[in-house]
């Protein structure tokens, strides 16, 4: 089910910190990759900062200037985790209710929900929130491990069409009808 | 007083009691829900609020906040598995009743203690909050700047116990605070119109918390069902209220400094609360570690009257020191008000009204989940594909609310991937979202500092109360790296250490 071998995706095991086996497991390597993102987005927020003009007369802290502070503390910081990181610090996963941090990364479920959300994204101007609501819980919930997708499908639906009535009528927030314009 | 009367009055209006009781219940039934804290309940349940007029909205807020954080003790006693920091030590001695058939009386004394804390608390609050904004009004951009320099370091460098993914987490939030048209440049947009505004505090919290909660914990899903102890209606007899009352008032006196301080949390309190009331308990002491009832009056109160001190500098300061208070925040921003000073002039009766309803409630609270104990205990048994897809449904619904956009549903996924790898990467939230709050407001005061000057910086430390909050921040900064200095001493990072220890003593 998950690619809890791990071999391969180096980021798929999480450490495995309390559990039986006391081998270093060295370094976190998925941190360097971390690191690498936070350079790049520090590295950006400063090129986008020279780009910008020295602002109105009246600013006395011109709209660069936290630009460039905040970029560059983003590098420094990468700069330091990727060290840190080198000299064998881990991360710590977060702990809660329903998570199980001795298993592997289950990739497979994130992908599923992964694509959930993206058709969302997709549809959900065009159709409507009655009808992408339905397919989101229904198709999250499949997903999840649920594999009545028929009664997944029906709570959807009656999910989604009391939110939007919900919303319209109750709350007085007119999110639009979509494809079901004129239905509803 | 007489305001406080006046507000007491307009929160016991029928149309304003009907919105506390819907506050409390939404807020108890999603803050019991596994994996669901406090923070994440008011961001998901903020778009219900959209449409009210803001009295009606701040009222039902006071219910979701203290009925989100009843709900969390709710479950790490009958779940054993806290959701966040503050209900770690709830849970040791709370779950451990539960096991030896003290349910009942476990959830009684959370639910008494966190009433008397939250009476207290707030009443505190009251007396003390007006008394702050009356300081703070005459303060200068100078100060605000250096105040909001300090709760951005506190939220980093206090909690957790990494100070380098501490101050990761706030620079991506400070980052994300750039977005936008602001200054009158388009900062970090892309070019993209949409951006222009900046992004949504509500999108990027509902997607840190909601998104990358339920992305995190699908990825890792306990495949096996967790025990739920069942529970009938909570009780107390004569002798668990004698052994009650004490941790409870004592718990209160450590909870609400902590939370009235910016470098608040829950977490410290509940745990010093713990460690006094063992100290304590006497010939109970053999009973810690197997269910004693002051381990759970203690801590729950302490967390309760946390929750009514973090008010005070939100609500005197404009500044949010735990998560929630970040998302309360945040709504109030999006009604137009402005948390701080200024609000107990321009909005007396907004605010005395929202005052009011914190003793409301309160009250409620108890009314309400005392009886209701065992419906809420049934709601853990919620099949857990259909809690987290309910989870994203209702994210996706509250962040296409905002602005009936396809691409505010993107951010969302986009914000939500990043709420995953935080939790990966064991990057705090707190500092993020507190980054993106205060950044722009940062960079405001700053420029006001410095335009009244005329560029002058030593105006920035002109003002003596800026020179007392540097002198603080050094010190919260240097600390602790003089007290590694001194040999046998303790480090702050050592908390969580301690409470590691604790737990595994405990469960062993």
């Amino acid at each position: 089910m998950s690619t809890a071998g791990g071999a391969a995706t180096p980021s798929g095991v999480i450490a495995p910190e309390g559990t039986a086996t006391r081998v270093d497991p060295g370094p976190d390597r998925a941190q360097y990759g971390l690191a690498a993102v936070l350079a790049v987005i520090g590295a950006w927020t400063v090129v986008d900062s020279a780009g910008l003009g020295p602002g109105f007369a009246d600013q006395a802290v011109r709209p660069a200037a936290f630009g460039y502070v905040i970029g560059s503390a983003l590098v420094l910081l990468a700069v330091l985790l990727a060290v840190a990181t080198a000299r064998g610090d881990r991360a710590e996963g977060e702990a809660g209710e329903d998570v199980d941090l001795d298993r592997g990364t289950d990739w497979r479920t994130l992908a599923g929900l992964a694509g959930v959300l993206v058709a969302t994204v997709a549809l959900i101007d065009w159709l409507g929130w009655a009808v992408v609501g339905a397919l989101l819980f229904a198709g999250a919930a499949t997903v999840l491990g649920n594999r009545h997708w028929v009664r997944n499908l029906l709570i959807g639906a009656v999910l989604s069409v009391a939110s939007w009535y919900g919303f319209y009528v109750g709350l007085g927030i007119p999110i639009p009808p979509g494809v079901l314009d004129g239905v509803l | 007083m007489e305001a406080l009367l006046e507000g007491l009055g307009m929160a016991l209006q029928p149309e304003n009691l009907v919105y506390a009781v819907v506050g409390v219940l939404l807020g108890t039934a999603v803050g019991v829900l596994p994996g669901i804290g406090p923070a994440m309940t008011v961001a998901l349940l903020l778009p219900v609020t959209y449409n009210v007029s803001p009295s009606a909205a701040l009222i039902m807020f006071a219910g979701i906040y203290y009925g989100g954080m009843y709900g969390g003790s709710t479950t790490s006693i009958l779940l054993n598995t806290p959701g966040e920091s503050s209900s770690v030590i709830t849970a040791l001695e709370g779950n451990k009743m539960a096991k030896t058939g003290r349910a009942a009386q476990a959830l009684a004394t959370a639910a008494i203690g966190s009433f008397v804390a939250g009476t207290i608390s707030t009443v505190l609050l009251v007396a003390l909050a007006p008394t702050v904004a009356e300081w703070v009004v005459v303060l200068g951009a100078p100060s605000y700047f250096a105040l909001m320099v300090l709760a951005l370091i506190a939220v980093t460098s206090v909690l957790g116990s990494s100070k380098l993914r501490g101050f990761i987490s706030l620079a991506l939030g400070l980052t994300i605070g750039l977005v936008g048209t602001a200054t009158g440049q388009a900062r970090l947009t892309f070019d993209n119109p949409l951006l222009a505004d900046g992004i949504d505090i509500v999108v990027v919290a509902v997607a840190i918390f909601a998104v990358g909660e339920a992305l995190w914990v699908a990825a890792h899903l306990r495949r096996r069902p967790l025990e739920v102890i069942p529970v009938g209606r909570p009780w107390m007899d004569r002798e668990d209220w004698r052994r009650s009352w004490k941790p409870w008032l004592r718990g209160t006196a450590f909870g609400f400094p902590f939370g009235a301080l910016p470098a608040g949390g829950a977490e410290m309190p509940t745990f010093l609360s713990y460690i006094t009331e063992r100290r304590l308990a006497g010939r109970h002491r053999a009973e810690f570690g197997k269910g004693a009832i002051e381990g759970v009056a203690g801590p729950e109160a302490a967390n309760n009257a946390s929750a009514a001190g973090t008010l005070v500098p939100l609500l005197a300061i404009g500044l949010p020191t735990t998560a929630t208070a970040a998302v309360i925040l945040a709504a109030m921003q999006g009604y137009g008000l402005q948390p701080g000073p200024q609000l107990f002039e321009a909005e007396p009766e907004l605010v005395w009204t929202l005052l009011g309803s914190l003793f409301v409630a309160n009250t409620l609270l108890l009314v309400i989940n005392l009886p209701m104990a065992p419906l809420w205990a049934r709601l853990l048994r919620i099949p857990r594909p259909y809690l987290y897809a309910g989870i994203l449904f209702f994210a996706v619904l509250g962040a296409y609310s905002v602005n009936f956009q396809w691409f505010d549903v993107a951010l969302l996924g986009l914000f939500g991937a990043l709420g995953f790898a935080m939790r990966r990467f064991g990057l705090p939230v707190l500092p993020l979202i507190v980054g993106v709050i205060l950044g722009p407001r940062l960079e405001e005061q700053l420029g006001q500092a410095l335009q009244l000057s005329q560029g002058d910086v030593s105006a920035l430390w002109g003002e003596p109360v800026a020179v007392v909050v540097y002198v603080v921040i050094a010190a919260l900064l240097l600390g602790p790296l003089v007290l590694r200095l001194i040999p046998g001493r303790q480090e702050p990072e050592q908390l969580e250490d301690e409470i590691g220890a604790l737990e595994d003593e405990v469960r062993s």
